[in-house]
């Protein structure tokens, strides 16, 4: 290792103002910083610091998106093998789903990081993290089926026009990964719903539409029966977006994001609480099919435990206060299930009401720290009286 | 009469390098005054190098505050007067002639003195610039009537001093400074002790004070939070406080009539040999009372403590307001991807690393700022540690914003740059909150002079 770092030491100040490759600083930054957390002391200030830093915090949450992606890959062979009624192994099954998620990740990853990279240097900053973290999500939140070039526009589109004119990681108003799957769903929904696309190479005359589609079109209440089960939601081996199905292994992420204390349990606890306490409202109405279903199986089926666990928390995208967290998370599950049932030009309401929040979370902050200005003005009051 | 107060919310930092309960004296034939330890003096020199002076002497005053002058706490000679970029007074240096030669200032018993007269005594001897102001930090103005005075009695800051061992056996002369303070104001004077560090009579046992009991970690030991807990501050109050061995040197010239300087100071950090308490003078060079008790290496020298302290050269001067000098290693090395390593070795407050496996560790921590600076991300993690009932990073970003009607609103009166050094230490993003915070009074105090 002294070698490289001796290696990055000499080449570093052509990289540096006045070197000869001065334009690609924050490119050869980025990797530089990623390799060795420089020796930069404190200058100002408390002379000692955490441990902590944004690498390490985004890195854990691409640790707890680990489960959801791996149980996707398996699952997107598991479901390939079940429509050409084929039997596999589940080295197989996993390895013919990793081939089929693994381009997805790339062309993400490469494509939505080149467009930071180009951000950084033309603005002259670090590079941001933060895509680390989308760079996964985007992926996970598509049908296995999305064409490559689809993924790389959404991608370019949503890193530009959610975050990089706000000012990049931190300033961006919703987000990034989410923006990215609303675009696919406006621009192409041919390619975002319906049967034909959740299952990789679906063999002709098939169908194989999600939960959420069957409900939006079902007629009668028999056809809730005929739903994969809760346990079979729960567990995830049913059609959806690559890494939404299984709500074991995004929960095992979550618990994973609790425990560091990355995600807010504030928010993770309202979205699920919002959902089932609309879900089972629309139960006691109960005047259509869609609104009988029980109120747990929202929770498990379409991307509703996916955006509770790792979108709603975006620390960026959410509200920042204690109290703005839980109204933000009710309300998300409360208008998630609401546009499913009520709205039948989207079959989920997941990604609509979490992008909606986002837009209202500095509304319900303003609102929030409002009180607490109230609250020092009537201790000024009282003195001044 | 004393209250329990509990201020829940904090963080401890455990460091290597507590001081040892032994006083060694330790000369400083160096002593400096620095006008740069006040915020918003303007230094009027009234000495010239080579000028004979005696403790009490006075050195300077404030081109704008012409009444409060800042004395010579040493007899001896004017030796440098340093000044730095446009001319601006760093610091006179004195060389101490050890006579401890000091002017009288004639003894009085505090108890029988009123306001006046101990504003006088003080501002002539020019102990006045040992009471500071909140807001803003700066020298009090005789003038005002503060609505209380604040003394904290303990510091449970990383590896901090212990104010039970440093105030041992001055019981008389402390008492004798608190009646000199009580008639300063015409609220309370509160001097606030800790449930479980606070065993010594002579906090105790105080009497013309309000004594509060403080439960809670850091940093409930700063005036901040306790002024937070047990009577906060609104908009146009000011408060008064005062450091604890400087009532010391209050007690002094009220009873005996002279400027008396000794101070104890604990030297603390994992690169000193012998971590201790010295004894030795206000203003010493660190040159001098460090000597020989330096582990090789680069080494960052505080005169304060890690989080809070100002960064000093090696042969640098103690600030007039510390009792502490940390000394810490640089952390000027890379570490190969030290951002996902376990990296045991670092405290952290949070879970993503592994320091609350061993609560109960102390850390040898160096000055590594362990990661790059990046806008805010992170959320409702500095309220878990920010014990004042403010909304800690609205109000940041309306400081930085420079939003004087959202600052006042969110509560800018209540908090020093300092109150901000546990969020700066904890956080994610590694911005440099005291200096915004900081920079925030500034403007703030200029632009409503």
């Amino acid at each position: 290792m002294k070698a490289l770092e001796k290696f990055l030491d000499k080449i570093r100040p052509n990289f540096q103002k006045g070197g000869k490759y001065q334009y690609l600083q924050s490119t050869f930054d980025a990797f530089d910083t990623f390799l060795f957390v420089p020796g930069h002391v404190t200058k100002k200030g408390s002379h000692i610091r955490d441990g902590i830093d944004l690498k390490r915090t985004m890195f854990m949450v691409v640790m707890a998106v680990m489960p959801a992606m791996f149980f996707g890959m398996w699952n997107v062979g598991h479901l390939h093998f079940l429509n050409i009624n084929e039997t596999a192994t589940f080295i197989e099954t996993f390895f013919y789903g990793f081939l089929k998620v693994l381009p997805l990740i790339i062309v993400s990853y490469v494509v939505g990081l080149g467009v930071e990279f180009i951000f950084a240097q033309m603005r002259g900053h670090e590079v941001n993290e933060g895509f680390l973290v989308s760079g996964i999500l985007i992926p996970l939140i598509v049908p296995v089926s999305t064409p490559l070039w689809m993924v790389a526009v959404a991608t370019i589109f949503a890193v530009i026009i959610g975050k990089e004119v706000f000012g990049g990681t931190g300033m961006n108003i919703v987000n990034p990964a989410l923006l990215a799957r609303a675009f696919l769903f406006f621009a192409y929904p041919s390619n975002m719903s319906g049967d034909k696309v959740w299952i990789a190479e679906q063999a002709d005359g098939t169908t194989g539409a999600t939960p959420l589609g069957d409900l939006l079109t079902a007629t009668d209440k028999t056809q809730i029966d005929a739903l994969p089960s809760v346990m079979e939601s729960f567990i995830g081996t049913i059609p959806g977006s690559v890494g939404e199905t299984s709500t074991l292994a995004i929960l095992l992420g979550g618990l994973f994001l609790l425990f560091t204390g990355i995600a807010s349990w504030r928010v993770m606890l309202s979205v699920f609480a919002g959902g089932y306490a609309m879900g089972l409202i629309f139960n006691a109405v109960d005047t259509n099919v869609y609104m009988a279903l029980p109120a747990h199986m929202h929770l498990v089926i379409g991307g509703f435990a996916f955006g509770a666990v790792f979108m709603a928390t975006d620390p960026v995208t959410a509200a920042q206060t204690n109290t703005g967290k839980y109204i933000y998370g009710i309300l998300i599950g409360v208008i998630a299930v609401l546009i499913r049932v009520v709205n039948p030009a989207y079959p989920e309401g997941m990604m609509l009401a979490i992008l909606l929040l986002n837009v209202f979370a500095p509304t319900i902050d303003y609102y929030v720290v409002q009180s607490n200005i109230k609250r020092r003005m009537k201790r000024l009051d009282k003195i001044t009286a | 009469m004393s209250t329990i107060t509990t201020i829940k919310k904090g963080l401890e930092i455990k460091l290597v390098g507590e001081a040892e309960k032994t006083i060694t004296e330790v000369v400083a034939k160096r002593v400096a005054l620095k006008p740069t330890d006040y915020t918003a003096v303007f230094p009027k020199l009234l000495v010239k190098e080579g000028a004979e002076v005696k403790a009490g002497t006075p050195i300077f005053f404030d081109k704008y505050r012409e009444d409060i002058v800042f004395t010579s706490p040493v007899s001896g000679v004017v030796t440098e007067i340093k000044r730095g970029a446009k001319r601006k007074l760093l610091e006179i240096r004195i060389d101490n002639d050890l006579k401890n030669e000091s002017l009288d200032f004639g003894s009085t018993d505090p108890k029988k003195l009123n306001k006046d007269l101990v504003s006088e005594k003080l501002l002539k001897s020019g102990l006045w610039s040992l009471v500071r102001q909140r807001p803003y930090s700066v020298i009090a103005n005789p003038e005002n009537e503060p609505k209380a005075i604040f003394i904290s009695g303990f510091d449970n800051g990383p590896i901090a001093p212990d104010y039970d061992f440093i105030l041992h056996g001055k019981g008389e002369i402390f008492q004798a400074g608190l009646d000199a303070i009580s008639h300063l104001t015409k609220g309370k004077v509160h001097l606030n002790i800790h449930e479980d560090l606070t065993k010594t009579k002579v906090l105790l046992n105080s009497k013309n004070v309000q004594i509060n009991t403080i439960k809670g970690k850091y940093p409930s030991g700063m005036v901040g939070p306790q002024i937070a807990a047990i009577d906060p501050m609104n908009k146009g109050e000011i408060v008064w406080m005062i450091q604890p061995q400087d009532v010391v040197r209050i007690g002094y010239l009220f009873l005996e009539g002279k400027l008396v300087s000794e101070k104890l100071v604990a030297i603390t950090g994992s690169q000193v040999k012998k971590p201790r308490y010295i004894k030795t003078t206000v203003g010493a060079c660190f040159g001098d009372i460090l000597k020989d008790n330096i582990v090789e290496g680069d080494s960052r020298f505080i005169s304060g403590n890690a989080l809070t302290g100002i960064q000093i050269s090696k042969n640098g001067y103690l600030g007039v307001y510390d009792s502490q000098i940390t000394v810490l290693p640089e952390g000027n090395e890379a570490s190969f991807i030290g951002w996902i390593t376990p990296n045991l070795n670092k405290f952290s407050f949070y879970k993503s690393m592994f320091s609350w496996l061993s609560p109960n560790k102390e850390y040898d921590l160096n000055t590594n700022t362990n990661g790059g600076e990046r806008a805010f991300v992170m959320t409702g993690q500095f309220e878990k540690v920010f014990p004042f009932d403010i909304y800690p990073m609205q109000l940041i970003k309306a400081t930085m914003a420079e939003e004087i009607d959202e600052m006042e609103q969110l509560g800018i009166y209540e908090v020093e740059a300092e109150d901000f050094a546990i969020l700066e230490f904890i956080s994610t993003s590694k911005i440099e909150i005291q200096s915004i915070m900081a920079d925030g009074l500034e403007f703030l105090r200029k632009e409503l002079s």
